[in-house]
């Protein structure tokens, strides 16, 4: 038997009476207690040599574990592939009371456990506005037609057929909410960087160029100077996005995200990209783009989305995500081990370009010193950061303070608020500062 | 040179002619738009009017139609804060007359209603029109927008109870909302270019200005809020919304035993806010049968779980007398398994 087992490419068969009748028949039962017993018996048989002495040295050193010493599993187990039963802490999350219906809210992307700069799609932040549909891209359209026939020579219909023949591109590019750190304006309301900056995400993009598409239906730059763009849900949610964007080719018609198609709820099977600019420009399930020739107030630019400042007034149009950063670890809700080094780490991003540096402070902005920025540094996407830190046990003030590629420096709170006061609910970008204790426990503070 | 390469350099200056219109260039690729379907999608309606449909509605008629199909989410009245925020109210006289809204001015508004913000009656009538009801959207007519509309101007006292709302007189109506004058586009947050160019905005110029200082770039740090009690638990357990290894933990923020009766507090607020309870009750029958009883004839049944998922999915009539459940297709997955879970336990 032995032997045989010795041939390679032979498969040896079972020791047929390893189990004995009545064991077979409690297993038939679902009673399986002494399999677990006999198996004890044994390891502890094999390792007892070992376990007496865990002075020797740590006992997950010294005791092999089954994955060491097992058969395991085959290939195609799982067919689409799903994160370690480890990893079930880092999910999307809401955030209690912030929405009543679901179908119109917001979960939050788990910043504070994920690393370098592309979101995992699963774990992309989500804001519908009317729930969200698995759309069959056999029966999706996307139309484009001018508000006036003379902005469009010739209105047409594409089919996803059609649109996945024509040239495409593919980019990184941050997504964030308008709203994104809304809660905290004017005070501190929620605990972890989940809540605070997790309308937030980052993905590598695959589509065709808006403007390749109306150039096919013979757009005329000289009159259409907006365009609006919208859903195919029930809101059939509405935006108005510069042309400007469109020609210079930044704005995308997007099936693709991070190697695979859209995920239904990040708009499957199209939707827009339009880099730097608040997610709700993003529109999903992407039916039809108008040109036109002046912006078009849609309730999401004229309800919502519009920015209230101190003299009353509401900002309309605003767009743009300004340079903004945060340290994700350690950030707030988390404690630290102990004392000793961390490698500090966070996100930095700017609607207006690439990052050019960013600064970390430890002392709540008294002193700042440079981080190292990691990995590639892209426009208007994601950017990582890192510094070292050692914990001498003490009080502690971290901060990070990014300046993107025009020189904009992210903003303290103070520097914000005496702007814009603290109604605004949209664009809050300013420095995020977490609290270190004796204990170790980091919690969310405002340094203004 | 040969005549074949000639040929081919012709062609080649040929397509580039051509793609400098770009049009008909991705030969097979899409197709014109008929009347029809460019009808049927483009429901949009901008600021000068331009895509509204023709039609009227009364303000008697639009209370009718609000009642029946949108009080439900709004409040009979617009003033519903329960599952949206409200739409009417705020607004004064004084409003209407200056198109500035003086709870805005004077910064003590007390709720943003809908009226409070809107400058444009063109986005109301659009959004209506394209979103609402809810559940069934793009259901309404183009009369029925103008009398849901008419009951709205009526309710924020803009216009009187006799009055119809009509394409001929929108326009006018615009000429009295009450913070058309509290729009600006005066910022630098528009991504296009600016208003002297013909664009929106400022071209993009930021008004906070920092500046990158590094050392003893001011005397002491001032607080200026801290996360309070209540905000630190509201969240759940943070320990369990963080890797259980790393550099790192998520602090404990409600231990075990608290973890465990906010997860049960948190389904029988589930169950109200998906509208269960409304039907039925823990330990007794309201409309529907109790839960108690619910768990009582599922027990034991292997599939129970799924069926009582579908059940209460496709809603129905017949296993517990005559009285009807409705769909509950508005509650998601995870949430009717939580549900169902909790029902088939006993509501532990």
């Amino acid at each position: 038997m032995v032997e045989k087992l010795k041939q390679p490419g032979r498969l040896g068969l079972a020791p047929e009476n390893f189990l004995s009748e009545e064991q077979i028949k409690e297993i038939a039962e679902g009673r399986r207690d002494f399999l677990r017993k006999s198996f004890l018996a044994a390891s502890a048989a094999m390792v007892a040599p070992v376990i007496a002495r865990a002075s020797d040295g740590d006992p997950d050193i010294l005791n092999l574990p089954p994955w060491t010493t097992t058969l395991g599993q085959p290939v195609a187990t799982n067919p689409y592939g799903l994160p370690s039963k480890f990893e079930s802490q880092l999910l999307r999350r809401e955030s209690p009371g912030l929405t009543r219906v679901g179908g119109s809210s917001v979960s939050f992307c788990p910043l504070q456990g994920l690393f370098g700069i592309i979101t995992p799609s699963g774990l992309h932040f989500e804001r519908h506005h009317q729930g969200w549909h698995d759309v069959d891209p056999a029966r999706h359209r996307l139309m484009i037609n001018g508000s006036d026939p003379q902005f469009l020579k010739k209105p047409k219909v594409y089919t996803m057929d059609e649109i996945m023949r024509l040239p495409s591109v593919s980019r990184i590019h941050f997504i964030e909410c308008g709203a994104n750190t809304g809660l905290e304006w004017g005070n501190v309301a929620v605990p972890t960087v989940q809540y605070t900056h997790g309308m937030l995400s980052c993905s590598e993009f695959t589509g065709v160029p808006l403007k390749l598409l109306l150039e096919d239906c013979g757009v005329d730059y000289k009159k259409a100077r907006y365009i609006l763009a919208e859903g195919a849900d029930g809101s059939s949610m509405t935006r108005t996005i510069p042309m400007e964007m469109v020609e210079n080719g930044e704005v995308f018609v997007a099936y693709g995200m991070n190697g695979e198609m859209l995920r239904p709820e990040n708009g499957y099977p199209l939707r827009l990209v339009v880099p730097g600019v608040q997610g709700v420009s993003w529109v999903k399930w992407l039916r039809r783009i108008e040109v036109g020739d002046q912006p078009y107030a849609t309730k999401d630019e004229a309800v919502h989305y519009i920015d209230l400042q101190p003299n009353g007034l509401h900002r309309q149009y605003t767009s743009i995500q300004e340079c903004k950063s945060v340290i994700t670890t350690p950030s707030g809700g988390q404690t630290l081990l102990s004392q000793g080094f961390y490698n500090i780490s966070g996100l930095a991003w700017s609607g207006r370009g690439k990052i050019k540096r960013v600064d970390v402070s430890f002392d709540g902005g008294i002193n700042w010193q440079k981080a190292r920025i990691e990995g590639p540094v892209q426009n208007k996407a994601l950017t990582r950061f890192n510094i070292n830190w050692v914990w001498d046990g003490k009080p502690a003030i971290l901060q990070s303070r990014a300046v993107d590629e025009t020189g904009y420096v992210q903003p303290a709170y103070g520097q914000l608020r005496k702007v814009r006061g603290t109604k605004s609910i949209y664009h809050n970008n300013a420095i995020q500062s977490w609290k270190v204790v004796e204990s170790g426990e980091v919690s969310n503070v405002q340094v203004l | 040179m040969s005549r074949f390469s000639k040929s081919v350099l012709v062609c080649a200056l040929l397509s580039a002619s051509v793609s400098a219109f770009a049009f008909d260039n991705y030969l097979g690729v899409g197709r014109e738009a008929k009347p029809a379907e460019v009808k049927a999608w483009d429901i949009d309606v901008r600021p000068d009017f331009k895509g509204l449909p023709k039609g009227s509605g009364n303000v008697e008629r639009g209370q009718d139609l609000f009642e029946e199909k949108c009080a439900s989410c709004h409040g009979s009245f617009g003033e519903s804060n329960e599952v949206f925020t409200p739409l009417i109210g705020g607004t004064t006289a004084e409003d209407i007359k200056n198109g500035r809204v003086g709870g805005f001015v004077k910064g003590d508004i007390p709720q943003r209603t809908t009226f409070t913000k809107v400058a444009t009656i063109s986005t109301i009538f659009d959004y209506i029109q394209r979103a609402m009801p809810w559940t069934s959207p793009k259901s309404l007519a183009p009369d029925d927008v103008y009398a849901i509309l008419a009951y709205f101007l009526n309710l924020a006292e803009i216009v009187p109870g006799d009055f119809t709302l009509t394409d001929k007189n929108i326009g006018e109506v615009q000429a009295k909302m009450p913070n058309r004058n509290g729009m600006t586009t005066n910022h630098g947050m528009w991504s296009g270019p600016s208003a002297k160019k013909g664009g929106i905005g400022n071209g993009g110029i930021p008004d906070v200005k920092n500046i990158a200082c590094m050392t003893n770039c001011k005397p002491e740090v001032l607080i200026g809020s801290t996360l309070p009690e209540y905000a630190r638990t509201a969240h759940g357990e943070l320990a369990d919304q963080n890797r259980s290894f790393g550099p790192v933990r998520g602090t404990r923020t409600l231990g075990p035993e608290a973890a465990k009766k906010a997860a049960e507090l948190g389904t029988l607020e589930l169950a109200n806010k998906s509208g269960c309870m409304a039907c039925h009750g823990v330990k007794n029958k309201i409309v529907g049968p109790g839960y108690n009883e619910v768990a009582a004839r599922y027990k034991d049944q292997p599939d129970a779980e799924s069926r009582l998922i579908a059940k209460v999915k496709a809603g129905g009539q017949g296993m517990w007398g005559s009285m009807p459940m409705p769909p509950n297709g508005h509650v998601k997955d995870e949430e009717m398994k939580t549900l169902v879970k909790w029902i088939l336990s006993g509501t532990k």
